[in-house]
């Protein structure tokens, strides 16, 4: 349960707003969720509602709205690529395809081995250092971004930071 | 050029408090406490011209002047969900210059009479919020945030608050809807939040580049700072400067810059030596502008850009060659706005739906000319029908790419009259046909 494991953060976080604005904590509290279960599954609705004081189905409108929060199982890194406009005059989707090709998946799908899900993601405001993903896991987000304009990622150099990741 | 923004390009380390305060950090909002009246604070903005960084150029002083009189607690919320596609300057910003941002929002809580800001990032920006955190705790630290600020009786609290990724959270009363708990979507106007904004009370919502303005402008005065610029456009800019150019970046330009210079000499030109077919300077939402001599030499200014018909924005510039179709950009920019509609109003809801819809077809090759004027058709309906700037923003570039390049749209349709059954057979010729245009944005980075 969050409110054990978490107590001291929880408490931190609720301390931000005033008293009567609990259910401005819904969406730390729902990062927190998201990173400690990977999805956030309707018990979870009504543990994070419990502590910011509101109803299951109300921080289920909140999950609905957000594109970070996930209301449904992935693997266990989300491999969110952007497509959008500058990136893809970089050559994001060639990018974003051979990628998936080297992973064996198609976009939204998960690997044989339940360690990725390559997702696309609006865009992350890394246009100058497109192609660009991020990884969405256990530890939060995090993106990966070509060195410079003049050195854009390369899908080799994306499929070794996943293997690091995996390793790790 | 000592840059007074990216300050970081000339100081490389003054993203840590030691060094940020070697260079006169935190002066000013010492000076602003100790010296001046919130009202005077006010006044010296006021004076410098400053202009709203995060698209609508609002007058900065003027705003923080509206806040309605003897209503306490009042709020400072920073606008950092920057998500516009080509606008990466508010992360740059926080990632390698924190102090002064903090500076200027804290400059900016004691004009507003306010003892809290929120600052919120979006969700993406997870380790630059992580970091920011880590800057706030060093300010505390040293006294800069708490109670008492430099012995007064001024005391102030700054956190920040993750968005969960939202571009409509970037419109200012759907950033404070989200903050109350609640779905990021737009409220009705008026009430503003200088009467009414974040959990009912007054409330000043300023993007991040705008407050990092403001320490120049109170240590070097407004004057000093209305040397850059132009007169009703005064101060600099940072420029995100994205697509087919060479060197791809922010850039932190006098406003009233011309597009050349920024393209060629900070941006080194096309790759490839090819021309500039058109470009967007707010960003996705922008008015696509053919380029030509003329636009070239514009200077980029908000007076300047919107007698050209455009808007200057928060100056996200997005440079297309000339080998990119006009018809594929409408169908990226459309698909964005589409998945980043709220869905509280139906013209937005409805009509990003239908657009895309077209452009899918138009751009796979199905489409017939009527298509096209389909796509005008539903355009122009959503047009100055919508509750907020997205839905127009979703409809702007396409209907100044119909305007200006409608040879690209039209180029994807197949001429015949009556639809043939979708047989498969039948579809892959028109898709062959369609397949030069659609490969056309591939090469500049592929």
């Amino acid at each position: 349960m969050l409110a054990e494991k978490y107590a001291d953060e929880i408490q931190k976080i609720l301390s931000r707003y005033p008293p009567e604005w609990k259910r401005s904590a819904v969406m730390p509290l729902l990062h927190l969720a998201q990173r400690e279960y990977g999805q956030v599954t309707p018990p979870v609705l009504a543990e994070v509602g419990a502590l910011c004081g509101l109803e299951p189905t109300q921080v289920a409108g909140v999950v609905g709205f957000y594109s970070l929060y996930h209301d449904h199982p992935a693997g266990r890194r989300r491999v969110q690529i952007c497509t959008d406009l500058p990136c893809a005059l970089r050559g994001a989707e060639r990018f974003g395809q051979e990628l998936c090709q080297k992973l064996g998946v198609g976009w939204d799908e998960t690997t044989a081995d339940g360690e990725f899900t390559v997702e696309h993601v609006m865009c992350v405001g890394a246009c100058d250092k497109a192609p660009v993903f991020q990884i969405q896991d256990e530890t939060g987000i995090h993106f990966h971004e070509s060195p410079a304009p003049d050195q854009p990622l390369t899908v080799e150099q994306a499929l070794e930071s996943l293997n690091r990741l995996k390793a790790q | 050029m000592d840059h007074i923004l990216l300050r970081h390009r000339d100081i490389p380390d003054i993203h840590q408090l030691d060094v940020y305060l070697r260079h006169g950090g935190f002066e000013a909002f010492r000076k602003a406490v100790t010296t001046l009246t919130p009202a005077q604070v006010i006044d010296e903005v006021k004076a410098s011209g400053l202009r709203g960084r995060g698209g609508a150029g609002f007058p900065t002083g003027l705003k923080w002047s509206f806040l309605t009189k003897g209503v306490y607690p009042r709020y400072v919320v920073v606008n950092t969900d920057e998500s516009e596609p080509g606008t990466f300057k508010d992360r740059e910003i926080i990632e390698r210059n924190p102090f002064q941002f903090i500076e200027g929002a804290l400059i900016c809580a004691y004009a507003a009479e306010a003892n809290t800001v929120y600052n919120y990032i979006r969700g993406e920006y997870w380790d630059a919020a992580a970091w920011l955190d880590e800057c706030l705790a060093a300010a505390r630290a040293r006294g800069f945030i708490g109670p008492n600020v430099f012995g007064s009786a001024y005391s102030v609290e700054f956190h920040n608050h993750l968005g969960a990724g939202a571009y409509i959270c970037g419109e200012e009363s759907a950033l404070l809807e989200s903050i109350e708990g609640k779905l990021g979507q737009p409220r009705l106007k008026p009430p503003f939040p200088a009467d009414k904004g974040l959990y009912g009370k007054p409330t000043v919502v300023n993007n991040t580049e705008t407050l990092t303005n403001v320490p120049y402008i109170l240590q070097h005065g407004a004057a000093a700072y209305k040397q850059f610029g132009t007169e009703k456009s005064p101060g600099r800019k940072v420029f995100s400067l994205s697509g087919n150019v060479n060197r791809p970046g922010n850039y932190e330009l006098p406003l009233g810059v011309t597009l050349r210079e920024l393209i060629y000499t900070h941006g080194g030109g096309v790759p490839g030596d090819k021309k500039v077919k058109a470009v967007m300077l707010a960003g996705a939402s922008s008015s696509v502008l053919a380029v030509t001599d003329d636009i070239l030499d514009t200077a980029l200014d908000y007076e300047a850009v919107a007698a050209k018909g455009a808007m200057l924005g928060s100056a996200s510039v997005i440079v297309l060659d000339e080998s990119v179709d006009l018809a594929w950009v409408a169908l990226k920019t459309t698909r964005f706005f589409k998945h980043e509609s709220c869905g509280k109003c139906t013209p937005c809801r409805e009509g990003t739906y239908w657009m895309l819809n077209i452009l899918e077809r138009v751009n796979r090759g199905e489409a017939v000319k009527a298509d096209v004027d389909l796509l005008h058709n539903v355009a122009s309906q959503i047009q100055n029908k919508c509750l907020c700037p997205l839905g127009e923003f979703s409809v702007t570039p396409v209907l100044s790419s119909l305007k200006a390049f409608r040879a690209d749209f039209d180029a994807h349709a197949k001429d015949a009259a009556p639809k043939p059954a979708p047989k498969p057979a039948a579809a892959k010729p028109a898709a062959a046909k369609s397949a030069p245009a659609k490969a056309a944005p591939a090469p500049a980075g592929d």
